[in-house]
């Protein structure tokens, strides 16, 4: 079974935000990139697959600048087989143009399941894999915190408010991954250097006329000064006062 | 022009989150003008005509047997087929597991783009601007959309129902749309792993979160002790989630759940960046924490210094003693 793994190179969770000349952007000075964490499951997910099965191909997707395919590598170091970077300067923040860009690279691959992180941690937007799964016509299930192949179908289950939905997916599908479905592997020192002689194919794309614009990027106004009411247990009436007279919350 | 907005139900009940997406789109209909339209996939009609009392003008509800449990091919079908219908300036959905799943499928079939988890919407004119948390809350982005209709989504617990307007109905319409249910598909089967009645960590009003501070896994009855007497769920740092001291779905931050309660208590938590991202939006903020330069005594509006063996013990008390 061929799988593809969609990931996307994102500015690391410990990054000061910091609004870009132009109004709109992250400040990209002095940025760490790293692969967006809820990926690390899909591609852990896609590899235990293939090791489960004993056959088939991993091919991660990227879509952006130069810059993502260390990205790639860092995947194809985990052990993915090759990679596709689907190459666009200008990353764009409007989910339904990078799903059309992928669908369009994927549909050909006739993949029998394409992963995805549930969300990347800079944009927050949760829309990307389920947009490609509705293009590609093909069954999704996002939030997945459990994962079970039983050839034709798979048996996940999916976070929701107050417990889980188990889901029976026919396949092939499209799944987005949740931190908890497996703990993902160290790209080993053999992979490391094995990844450097697996290929990378670069792809110009362009992503259309814009579905949504982003206005501005703004950082939170900052918290007005708090107070510390007292020390230890002493000072739980006063702290049960202020939230009941004060802040009004119990 | 209308508003259109995604009703959710489960297990034949409404979820409250739809009155908080119905009270926004009421809103933004006294701006943009029209009527405040909802639409509704079950098997059996869930008691739509009282979403008028809070402010539904027209529910439209797409019947299916196998709409008993979530189906998102099926639902997106259904709510695009209400879109052609109506065709309204902007779509509602709650920023809920249902509506995040189901809302990037509708703006795929629509061809249209989608604002996720927005928590302000502003009409300026005719056009929409939403305000959606960027980085888990580091910062916001303004969007505004080319295309119509405008989809977003809503953060639960944000936007507030519209006042209720007793003993007035909407008028509930059948919808037809074309679904092939015995296409290859998604389907639930069952539940599994049923939280123990408290409310879910998104949509609670009181959260308590623990952290490395509580030293182990077994003090966390510390915390849902506290959790239980003010009706709060419980939150953890990613600290203790990875440590597998509690599950996944508590963790508070950026590579967790962002939360915007009434009230957040964090204890023996000392405020990593991606915690205060995931919880700062809070209305009021409590602190407890033995070290009184903890980053999370920054954000907080309210903090108490010291042991929290001898302090949650007391604070859960003193708030027993209220009820």
């Amino acid at each position: 079974m061929l799988q593809v793994v969609c990931i996307k190179q994102v500015a690391d969770t410990e990054t000061r935000v910091k609004v870009a000349a132009d109004g709109r952007t992250l400040d990209p000075a002095g940025v760490t990139w790293i692969l967006n964490p809820y990926d690390e499951f899909a591609v852990e997910a896609a590899l235990r697959l293939k090791e489960g099965l004993a056959t088939g191909e991993v091919v991660v997707v990227s879509l952006g600048a130069a810059g993502v395919q260390t990205t790639l590598r860092n995947a194809l170091a985990m052990g993915a087989d090759r990679a596709l970077h689907l190459r666009n300067d200008t990353p764009s923040p409007d989910a339904l143009a990078v799903a059309r860009c992928l669908a369009d690279a994927i549909r050909p691959l006739s993949p029998g399941l394409v992963w995805f992180g549930k969300s990347a941690v800079d944009d927050d937007g949760a829309q990307v894999g389920a947009m490609v799964a509705e293009l590609l016509g093909l069954p999704c299930v996002t939030v997945v915190a459990k994962f079970e192949h039983r050839g034709a179908t798979a048996i996940v289950e999916r976070e929701i408010e107050g417990g889980r939905e188990v889901i029976e997916v026919a396949l092939p599908a499209v799944l987005t991954t949740d931190k908890g479905l497996n703990e993902p592997r160290y790209a080993s020192l053999k992979g490391i250097m094995g990844a450097k002689k697996k290929s990378i194919e670069e792809r110009a794309v362009e992503l259309g006329a814009p579905n949504l614009e982003v206005v501005s990027m703004q950082l939170p106004a900052p918290r007005a000064a708090g107070r510390i009411i007292g020390e230890g247990a002493a000072a739980v009436p006063e702290l049960v006062r202020v939230l009941r007279e004060e802040a009004k919350v119990i | 022009m209308s508003i259109l907005v995604f009703i959710e139900q489960r297990d034949g009940q409404l979820r409250p989150v739809s009155r908080e997406a119905i009270g926004e789109a009421v809103r933004l209909a006294a701006a943009l003008g029209g009527p405040v339209v909802g639409v509704c996939c079950a098997a059996a009609d869930p008691g739509l005509a009282a979403l008028g009392e809070a402010g539904a003008d027209q529910v439209l509800f797409a019947q299916h047997e196998a709409f008993g449990t979530y189906d998102g091919a099926g639902y997106a079908a259904a709510v695009a087929e209400a879109v052609q219908r109506v065709a309204p300036s902007a779509v509602l959905f709650s920023a809920s597991a249902m509506g995040k799943d189901l809302a990037p499928r509708v703006a795929a079939r629509l061809g249209v783009g989608l604002a996720s988890d927005c928590t302000m919407v502003v009409a300026e004119g005719d056009r929409l601007v939403a305000t959606r948390p960027v980085f888990a809350g580091k910062a916001f982005q303004k969007v505004a959309f080319p295309l119509r209709p405008a989809l977003l989504s809503l953060r639960p617990k944000v936007f507030a129902a519209a006042a209720v307007q007793v003993g007035r109905s909407a008028l509930v319409e059948p919808i037809a749309f074309a679904w092939d249910a015995s296409a290859p598909r998604a389907k639930v089967t069952g539940m599994t792993g049923a939280q123990g009645g408290r409310p879910d960590l998104t949509e609670s009003e009181i959260v308590v979160s623990g952290g490395r501070g509580l030293k182990g896994p077994e003090h966390f009855a510390l915390v849902e002790q506290l959790a239980d007497a003010l009706g709060a769920t419980v939150g953890a740092s990613r600290a203790v989630v990875d440590a597998g001291w509690r599950p996944h779905g508590e963790q508070v931050g950026q590579t967790g759940q962002v939360v915007s309660p009434k009230l957040y208590i964090a204890v023996g938590i000392s405020g990593a960046i991606q915690h205060l991202a995931g919880m700062s939006s809070s209305r009021c903020i409590v602190a407890i924490n033995k070290d009184p330069d903890a980053p999370i005594f920054k954000v907080a509006d309210y903090g108490i210094v010291g042991d929290l063996f001898e302090i949650l013990p007391a604070l859960t008390a003193a708030v027993k003693q209220l009820h």
